[in-house]
């Protein structure tokens, strides 16, 4: 069974190509994802993200449990309103999931996870959450659209109620703003400004129509990936999984190890990690002539073996391919990936690759 | 609905075939093809001068979803290569038919055309497909 969000005759109305994706139905692009892309690179565009799970961590207990679970210093959260991405570990130190948390007040939290991992992170949570005074809810009763791009904010407000327009104003990078059954949060998957807006189920057709009205350009999953993998953002089950720490995907600075050496699950096995030295490390890819990176393609350094690339597509800014890759840490810098039989030549750079429509990758070495 | 011209031939993995007035023939991909591979980002093209039987894969279109090889519709020695493909591969998407053509062909034998598929019968394949 296939789920459809709020937005579904949407998506066919707006002639959306539909595909499965984590058990939902939902539009790999309206005609073209290169020119979605670049929609929002250089105005605005919007994207249905109902799929992805809300799940609200609320009451006496609910700070402390969310400290347990996540690896990132939940200490900032302190501030209402806060945006932290984080992991979750599961207690060998592989990552349950990446999420954003968003801190309502100091007992009321709203955590947006991934459609792919959705029984599992709700179970992980529920499970951790027994014998706790907090209540874990997951919100189907909302849907979320993310409006992302240079000009995507300015889009929204005439859109959204006067109280929350006027909050919305005032929002700073990674932070977030509630009224009773609506959220808007300065944050995204794109590396561009803009917004994810959270509403009732029966108000996101309202919504969405608005935006398309002012302009906002529909954008498919296609654009979503090659959106985020400009933005060196590592997607949930390709990038990382049960099976890789944050430490060998690029995630390290997203672990807090402080404030006082707080207690989180896996906490004990990243140690562990760190004293017998981190062998692996994720890096970004462009390749130097034609051909398109993809996941799994073996990568060597030196004529010897040496790692797979995890995420690979096209780069419409660049107009190259671009990749992320996990190899040993200290391997050359100048790479092979095969493609498709052929050993092609890829350089090895710090991801991001664009922020802000702008390239921005640096060589590494 | 997906273009299929009347004038020129087809095959059943979507290339088509348009004979030009000195024997040699273009090769491109169906509008349905390009429609269902999604935005092209990349071609190889087969080098001028080689030779391929009917079949044989002698190019890759890559889209940003996935590659797909193009199997050589007719045997023959390839003649020209469309040199815009290098910089701009989304002429494919854009003009399938005339821009967008991949390369030219000199066939062994002209009578290998008349088992290509004409219009109708490859859109009857296509109304199969669905």
């Amino acid at each position: 069974m296939t789920c459809k969000t709020p937005l579904y005759a949407l998506h066919l109305e707006l002639g959306g190509r539909m595909v499965e994706f984590a058990g939902w139905s939902l539009p790999v692009h309206y005609g073209s994802q290169v020119e979605e892309h670049l929609a929002v690179r250089r105005a605005a565009g919007m994207f249905d993200v109902s799929h992805m799970m809300i799940t609200d961590v609320e009451g006496p207990d609910a700070a402390a449990l969310l400290s347990w679970l996540l690896a990132n210093d939940t200490g900032r959260l302190r501030t209402p309103g806060q945006g932290l991405y984080s992991c979750l570990l599961n207690e060998r130190g592989g990552v349950v999931d990446d999420t954003v948390v968003y801190a309502r007040d100091a007992q009321r939290f709203r955590m947006v996870s991934n459609a792919s991992t959705r029984d599992r992170v709700l179970s992980w949570v529920e499970g951790h959450a027994a014998g706790r005074a907090v209540g874990v809810a997951e919100r189907r009763d909302l849907a979320m659209i993310a409006v992302q791009g240079p000009a995507a904010r300015e889009r929204c407000y005439p859109l959204l109620p006067t109280a929350l327009a006027e909050a919305a104003r005032g929002l700073k990078p990674y932070t977030a703003c509630f009224t009773a059954d609506r959220c808007v949060a300065r944050t995204g998957y794109t590396g561009e400004d803009g917004f994810e807006i959270m509403v009732p189920a029966g108000d996101a057709a309202g919504l969405w129509a608005g935006l398309y009205e002012s302009g906002v350009s529909p954008v498919g999953l296609g654009a979503r990936d090659s959106l985020r993998l400009e933005a060196g953002m590592n997607l949930y089950g390709a990038d990382m999984d049960e099976d890789i720490s944050p430490l060998e995907c690029g995630l390290a600075g997203t672990v807090a190890m402080g404030p006082d050496g707080r207690r989180f699950v896996g906490r004990a096995a990243l140690e562990e990690r760190i004293r017998a030295g981190v062998r692996v490390a994720r890096i970004g890819l462009v390749l130097a002539e034609g051909g398109v990176l993809r996941a799994h393609q073996p990568v060597e350094a030196d004529g010897a073996a040496t790692g797979r690339v995890t995420s690979g597509g096209y780069s419409p800014v660049l107009r190259k391919s671009i990749g992320l890759a996990r190899i040993p840490v200290g391997a050359a810098r100048t790479l092979r990936v095969e493609v498709r039989g052929k050993w092609l030549p890829a350089q090895a750079v710090r991801p991001p690759f664009v922020r802000h429509g702008q390239p921005c990758y640096a060589a590494l070495g | 609905m997906s273009q299929i011209p009347e004038d020129l031939k087809y095959t059943t993995s979507h290339e088509w075939v348009r004979v030009l007035s000195d024997g040699t023939v273009q090769v491109g991909i169906s509008d349905h093809a390009q429609d269902a591979l999604g935005d092209m980002v990349f071609v190889e093209v087969p080098e001028a001068g080689g030779a391929y039987p009917a079949r044989a894969e002698c190019a890759v279109v890559e889209s940003v979803k996935a590659a797909s090889d193009l199997y050589c519709p007719l045997s023959g020695e390839v003649v020209e290569v469309n040199p815009a493909l290098e910089r701009e591969p989304e002429i494919i998407n854009r003009d399938p038919y005339g821009e967008g053509w991949i390369f030219r062909l000199r066939p062994d034998n002209p009578a290998d055309l008349e088992r290509l598929l004409d219009a109708d019968e490859y859109a009857a394949i296509l109304a199969e497909e669905k």
